[in-house]
């Protein structure tokens, strides 16, 4: 009888776990995607939470202090980091993303202060959806730069 | 030279703990035979064990040297330092990257087990050679993990094919010194991240040593609760550092990292959230096995597992790169970590299956809402966010597997699922204090539960009618409220009955009572130190709000009736440190109330190219006004662009942290003179009623 009043608690656990992580899960799940397959895509994840990562083409940067609006263009890189290391490393492959003028490109949207370490050839990793025009809405903007930081070998010597 | 004498210490070491261990197990089997004194190899593993700890300390000395005296040509000392850092920070580089971590965790693990093999080993003789075991084991391999993969030592040298670290010069080479190295990121320069890593690293190497104990115990067979009376203070201990190092990371980021919070649900995070999840779960549950003699499977069970999560928590907050699952992979040492993991978690689990018909509960369960039922509800509460957490890590993984589509879970998934779970604890916390051992009913509980729960009601309903309308924040109130009085109304209750039976004073009653129930009153005031971080974490979860505005000189931005005026902005260098700082002065009136200044920055490091964004904070025990400088023009009438967050009661987090160390220290701290057994029942006497 208490067995199975205990088997019966567990049973009312683990339902309650399961239900709250598959509910949660569904309600804020976000969506990898380049910008290849958002281009693709297009209509069909429109509202969708979406996070994509490209290339930051610098020429396009444009930043309005008044209204806290920034605008720029990605270029399409690989998601997949291991196509990354094997063409050349994450530097090589967003240089080449940004000098070459047939890659998928997305213009993007982003409402508050202008990020430390927005620039050419900086990786950008966004959060947000497509709007119906085209253009991803990012409520979060996460920025990398390879710079010689993350190279293991020194530039400079004496010998 | 020098660098290959730190290599050759570690060789060294290395050899000593492959040694230790054989030793130790060989030695064991002879045991049996011989009297205590005569167990030669035992004595002579536990020698070498101890021996380890001198020559690590030696050798991460010498790395130590090499840091301060700008040795550039060490690989390891170009990553993490520069000239410009001052000597403290070379020093505390030692862990600041992932090499001298790894040597950093291994020093301390020789540390820990040096200290409990020097103990008197008279009664539990039979445990000493698995301590050893277990702990060279784990020591051999975060060696290992040095000396072929990330060597701490290894120097440059040019090549045909170019510069690179090795750790034997290459023919045909030329040694390679940089001017300068490329600097400890300035983010990590901060005394928060100064002390922060080794908490959390004393915390996760402390619980190798009950993990030790309890494998001593099942190789034994003495699977009685012997082993988690000797750990008990090890495990508070690591308890303790790995709690202090979770906090110290979130005010890290707090006054850093300049987003207005202080926990992101990271993997980074995660992953030293999920061993003291199971910690804590373990410290709850080994109490039950050592009250009733239940639960010993789950206590196995959960040590194992904290153990198994202390490893990987190690790997994933020092491997840095770790954007997605796929960078476990193109870390060299990510491989050898999942192997040990995985090895020596089946191996753990086999002794267990092994002993599992040895540890078997010595009485039953008898009521649902017994205290013991009710602890054993709170282990599972604290797996079910270990699931979640761990879903969440894996997630993506599992997605892309599946579907081929990579889907991740952002805080907002982890918020969602926790919170009831949060909520169902706290409610446990003022409940299980109350229950009964053995047997109790709801007519019993609800006797003892109705008086504290009264006026715990009045709290929402005052903050209700104070205009507070979230219903989740009065839930949230309530409960608070509730787990405070329970804890002081049991207390006192304690300390009444003590007064009458001893005729003391009210006060020295209530003294002797908690002196001589450390861990249980400890415990109280830790539970009420969680209430009190659970006001901030409401507070700033809920209550949080945020403005941001571009706005010129004489200008202001007004939040929650706070008015932010810019007044004056300045930006200078500092060249030996190289630094650009730039500095803004903003006055501060609530209500038209003048309050102070604010000075928002911005630190510029010229050699990472990297910003930092200084908060300027005012703090007091209501709410946290937290001003970013984001952005500035030299000489435009455009004046400067700030960011303000208003985070009420979030100063009651870093409080309730303080009252948890006060009650962690009271509960672990040495009792000058241990009770023997025997005593212990009279002592349980003095406590009344439901209580013990």
């Amino acid at each position: 009888m208490q067995r199975t009043k205990f088997l019966l608690g567990g049973f009312l656990i683990l339902a309650a776990v399961v239900y709250l992580i598959v509910s949660s899960t569904q309600a804020s799940a976000e969506y990898f995607m380049t910008i290849d397959e958002l281009n693709t895509k297009g209509q069909a994840v429109v509202g969708k939470n979406l996070r994509a990562s490209g290339a930051v083409i610098g020429d396009s940067i444009q930043y309005d202090p008044q209204t806290l609006t920034l605008t720029f263009t990605v270029a399409h890189v690989p998601g997949d980091n291991a196509d990354i290391e094997a063409q050349g490393g994450l530097a090589e492959v967003l240089h080449q993303a940004v000098v070459d003028p047939n890659r998928a490109r997305m213009e993007v949207v982003y409402h508050g202060p202008m990020p430390d370490l927005l620039r050419n050839e900086a990786q950008a990793i966004m959060t947000g959806h497509l709007g119906e025009d085209g253009v991803f809405y990012a409520d979060e903007l996460l920025l990398k730069c390879p710079t010689k930081y993350e190279e293991a070998v020194p530039e400079q010597a004496e010998g | 030279m020098l660098a290959d004498f730190g290599y050759g210490i570690l060789v060294v070491t290395f050899v000593l703990a492959l040694y230790s261990v054989t030793a130790a197990i060989l030695g064991n089997r002879q045991q049996a035979a011989l009297s205590p004194k005569g167990m030669p190899l035992v004595e002579s593993a536990r020698r070498a064990q101890l021996l380890t700890f001198p020559l690590l300390t030696l050798s991460a000395g010498v790395l130590i040297f090499l840091l301060v005296t700008n040795r550039f040509d060490i690989g390891y000392v170009y990553e993490v330092t520069s000239r410009s850092m001052p000597t403290y920070l070379k020093i505390t580089a030692w862990w600041g990257g992932q090499a001298g971590s790894l040597l950093f965790w291994a020093w301390l693990l020789s540390a820990f087990t040096s200290a409990v093999t020097l103990r008197k080993w008279d009664r539990d003789r039979e445990f000493l050679p698995w301590v050893i075991v277990v702990s060279s084991i784990t020591l051999a391999f975060f060696l290992s993990m040095n000396l072929f993969f990330e060597n701490p030592f290894a120097r440059f040298f040019q090549t045909s094919e170019g510069v690179e670290a090795y750790t034997f010069r290459p023919q045909g080479s030329i040694p390679f010194m940089p001017q300068d190295g490329r600097g400890l990121n300035p983010l990590l320069r901060h005394p928060g991240m100064v002390i922060h890593p080794p908490m959390l690293y004393l915390g996760f190497v402390s619980f190798v040593i009950p993990f030790a104990f309890a494998i001593a115990a099942l190789a034994t067979g003495r699977t009685d609760d012997r082993w988690t009376r000797i750990t008990r203070r090890w495990t508070l201990w690591a308890w303790l550092f790995l709690s202090l190092g979770l906090v110290l990371g979130g005010r890290w980021a707090y006054d850093v990292l300049g987003w207005g919070g202080y926990w992101g649900w990271d993997p980074v995070e995660i992953a030293a959230f999920m061993p003291w999840l199971t910690g804590t779960a373990f410290l709850h549950s080994v109490m039950i096995q050592e009250k009733r003699g239940l639960l010993k499977h789950w206590n196995m069970i959960l040590i194992i597992l904290t153990y198994a999560l202390v490893i990987f928590g190690t790997f994933l907050t020092r491997s840095g790169v770790l954007s997605s699952v796929h960078a476990f992979a193109q870390s060299a040492i990510g491989p050898m970590f999942f192997a040990f993991i995985g090895l020596t978690f089946i191996v753990s689990i086999s002794l267990l299956i092994w002993r599992w018909p040895e540890l078997k509960s010595e009485t039953e369960m008898k009521s649902m809402l017994s205290r013991e039922a009710l602890f054993l509800l709170n282990n599972l509460l604290f797996m079910s966010v270990l699931v979640v957490c761990f879903w969440g890590v894996i997630f993506p993984l599992i997605s892309e597997l599946v579907t081929g589509q990579r889907v991740t879970v952002g805080p907002p998934f982890y918020e969602r699922a926790n919170a009831p779970i949060f909520g169902a604890m706290m409610a446990l916390m003022g409940i299980a204090p109350l229950s009964a051992w053995g047997k109790s009913t709801a007519l019993t509980l609800g006797r003892a539960l109705w008086k504290p729960t009264l006026p715990a009601l009045f709290v929402p309903l005052l903050a209700y009618l104070a205009g507070f309308t979230n219903w989740v924040a009065l839930v949230g109130f309530f409960l608070i409220a509730f787990v405070i009085f329970v804890t002081l109304y049991d207390t006192y209750r304690g300390a009444r009955a003590r007064q009458r039976a001893q005729k003391e004073n009210f006060f020295v009653a209530l003294g002797r009572l908690a002196a001589r129930n450390r861990r249980r009153y400890g415990g109280y005031l830790i539970h009420i130190s969680m209430m009190l971080m659970a006001i901030g974490i409401l507070g700033i979860e809920i209550f949080q709000t945020e403005t941001q505005g571009t706005i010129a000189q004489g200008d202001a931005l007004q939040l929650s009736g706070y008015t932010i005026e810019y007044k004056e902005v300045a930006s200078w260098d500092d060249l030996p440190a190289g630094v650009n700082y730039t500095r803004a002065v903003v006055n501060i009136y609530k209500d038209g109330r003048y309050l102070g200044q604010l000075t928002p920055r911005i630190d510029y490091y010229y050699d990472s190219q990297q910003r930092m964004t200084i908060p300027g904070q005012r703090s007091t025990l209501q709410d946290d006004l937290y001003v970013l400088l984001v952005d500035w023009q030299p000489v435009s009438a455009l004046g400067a662009t700030f960011k303000v967050y208003h985070n009420p009661l979030v100063n009651w987090l870093w409080i309730g942290c303080l009252v948890f160390i006060a009650g962690m220290l009271f509960a672990a701290w040495p009792d000058r003179d241990p009770v023997p057994a025997p005593q212990r029942k009279e002592q349980r006497a003095y406590h009344p009623g439901a209580a013990d």
